[in-house]
């Protein structure tokens, strides 16, 4: 698959209405993750509008590549990236976290078509992932299947006996894509429980890995491709972003995991002016780019 | 006296009677349910002999899945497979499945409305000499708690393989708890089983208790009420293997004609059989009864036989359990 210059602005475009949404559903529900969202917004937009081969309009097209994501926690931004990519209309995600919504705090499969799988609890993700590879393998079914996770829930020893697993078995059809943000609830992941040296790890539970600017739309494509060509073992991107990415005021700071716009850290913004700051700052960042 | 209807083996209470654990009914069960449907796959946790996982591996080897020491893993990997389309049953020793991967039965496989069969081997205290740490005694507590999940205890070898069977083909999450130890095969193949159908397996003139129960110790209940009624006191005796969905209708009608129920199983007290039985009875037809079960205790390192006796679930129990009831009664 080509992917031109003029593909790439689009996809920037796509980006920065993706988080434009996150701000506003994320204020409108008062609760919920606003980094990690905003730092996976150019990832989840390359894959809805690049990537994947898949069907809004027929989510359950038996031939589609599987996404599973396993941090579940940051699904607003693939609600948003798939209300933008036509799954449903964007004006839905308003109803994020509200009673009677399709779209649960933490995804939920049998609420909305199109989510893979219910997560939330984190570490699970990958072996799930490695179960459907598995399957599809022994059926020789084209299709690709790929695991968003986040580097804290590397903290899980699920995770890695999924790693094992998959890498015992070459499930070269799997390619898993680390969100390194460096951050998770408490703090920096080096502080809290060191994952260091990261690539090492996956190299030794025998996957190829390569390692991108998670907010490059070129790197994310080209390490899909790679991951493709790869058929000897499964590949793992580790993405390097940044949390909260587009929004200057709150990029890295860690605080910002578990805030929504509006109730979040008051130093540099207050509380009653976060959601259109943001805006604005994304708005911004977007034309700097 | 025996059920007709129940067709039980014409040599339940003679020496004869043949004796195998209720795991070699899983090890049956599931490579018949492989024949049918290539659908079907097994997973194991480096205890394929044991859980008679390995019998599937000899047939379809191509559809068995080895996860080593991981049973959080086999939980996670199953759904997966679940959720692509395969029908998955996942083995290890209850304590560690569902004792380990709690959560992830929960969101990956109940929550997610996937169809792995969870199947928990050596459950109980007649694992015998391994000890506490092995004889899961909580699982179907566990279990029957979780929306979404069937609950099934088989009585014996031969439910056992029809328990496997029936359970590949609901399309939905189960739960089978199977046993270590060598019981008696007192049902038959002709022996009705349908998920979800209590049945009887002894029937008294005007009984005085019902006693209704689950897994091998139904064996255990069928001496006791032989001894019963040598003594002149008219028993039921219902095989209630479906833990979740209860059969409502039988254990209510068994409930109205006896007045008084003795539950029987081998697990806690707390959260199984009887406290779903209680739970339900309580808002319907209340009535006196009286549970065989362990009573908040961890189990320890014996023979099943000693360890029967300790516990409190040797037929001498059920039966003296009965009398408490009968005289309450009177």
């Amino acid at each position: 698959m080509n992917l031109s210059d003029t593909d790439i602005s689009a996809l920037e475009k796509k980006a920065e209405a993706v988080r434009e949404t996150i701000v506003r559903m994320l204020a409108a529900a008062g609760s919920g993750h606003t980094a990690g969202p905003l730092g996976m917004a150019d990832i989840f937009t390359a894959f809805y509008f690049h990537i994947l081969n898949h069907d809004p309009k027929n989510p359950d097209w038996e031939e589609r590549d599987r996404l599973i994501l396993s941090n579940g926690h940051i699904t607003p931004v693939r609600y948003a990236a798939m209300a933008h990519a036509g799954y449903f209309p964007v004006e839905e995600c308003m109803t994020l976290r509200k009673f009677g919504s399709r779209l649960q705090g933490h995804p939920e499969r049998d609420k909305l078509p199109g989510l893979e799988t219910t997560s939330g609890p984190l570490g699970s993700g990958l072996s799930q992932a490695a179960g459907i590879a598995y399957g599809a393998r022994m059926d020789a079914r084209k299709f690709r299947t790929y695991c968003f996770l986040s580097d804290g829930e590397l903290q899980e020893g699920n995770s890695w006996e999924g790693a094992m697993f998959a890498g015992a078995n070459r499930l070269h059809n799997l390619t898993a894509l680390v969100d390194r943000n460096n951050i998770q609830i408490t703090g920096d992941t080096e502080d809290i429980m060191p994952l260091e040296p990261l690539a090492d790890k996956w190299s030794s539970f025998g996957w190829h890995v390569l390692e991108i600017d998670g907010h490059n739309m070129r790197e994310i494509h080209d390490a899909v491709e790679e991951a493709k060509a790869i058929i000897e073992k499964p590949t793992v991107i580790i993405a390097h972003t940044i949390p909260g990415k587009g929004v200057h005021d709150i990029e890295g700071d860690y605080r910002w995991h578990g805030n929504p716009p509006g109730k979040g850290p008051t130093d540099k913004v207050p509380a009653d002016k976060q959601e259109e700051v943001f805006l604005n700052e994304i708005r911004e960042s977007a034309k700097r780019a | 006296m025996i059920y007709e209807n129940a067709k039980l083996s014409d040599q339940v209470f003679t020496d004869g009677i043949g004796k195998a654990p209720t795991r070699d009914g899983f090890g049956k069960g599931s490579v018949e349910a492989g024949k049918k449907d290539d659908r079907v796959v097994v997973l194991s946790a480096d205890l394929a002999e044991s859980t008679r996982a390995e019998w599937f591996k000899k047939e379809f080897p191509e559809r068995f899945i080895e996860v080593g020491v991981a049973e959080q893993n086999m939980a996670t990997v199953a759904a997966g497979l679940a959720n692509y389309g395969k029908i998955p049953f996942i083995t290890s020793y209850a304590a560690f499945s569902p004792g380990r991967n709690y959560e992830q039965i929960r969101t990956t496989t109940a929550l997610n409305d996937v169809p792995v069969k969870v199947c928990g081997m050596h459950a109980g205290i007649s694992v015998g000499p391994d000890g506490a740490t092995h004889q899961m005694l909580e699982d179907i507590a566990l279990m029957r708690a979780m929306p979404n999940m069937t609950v099934i205890v088989p009585a014996d070898a031969e439910e056992g393989r029809k328990a496997t069977y029936a359970a590949a083909f609901t399309g939905k999450p189960a739960y089978l708890r199977f046993a270590r130890d060598k019981t008696a095969v007192f049902t038959t193949p002709d022996t009705p089983f349908e998920i979800g159908k209590a049945y009887y397996l002894w029937k008294g003139e005007k009984p005085k208790v019902a006693i209704i129960g689950c897994g091998h110790l139904l064996y255990d209940a069928l001496l006791a009420a032989k001894t019963l009624q040598e003594a002149g006191i008219q028993v039921s005796v219902i095989n209630s293997h479906t833990i979740k969905p209860l059969d409502t209708g039988t254990i209510l009608a068994a409930a109205k004609e006896a007045g008084a129920i003795v539950t029987v199983e081998e697990h806690q007290a707390a959260g199984g059989l009887g406290s779903a039985i209680a739970e339900f009875l309580s808002e319907t037809h209340p009535v006196l009864m009286r549970f065989i079960a362990i009573k908040d205790r961890f189990g320890q390192s014996g023979e099943p036989s000693e360890l029967m006796k300790e516990y409190g679930l040797t037929a001498e129990d059920i039966a003296q359990a009965v009398r408490d009831l009968a005289n309450h009664e009177a």
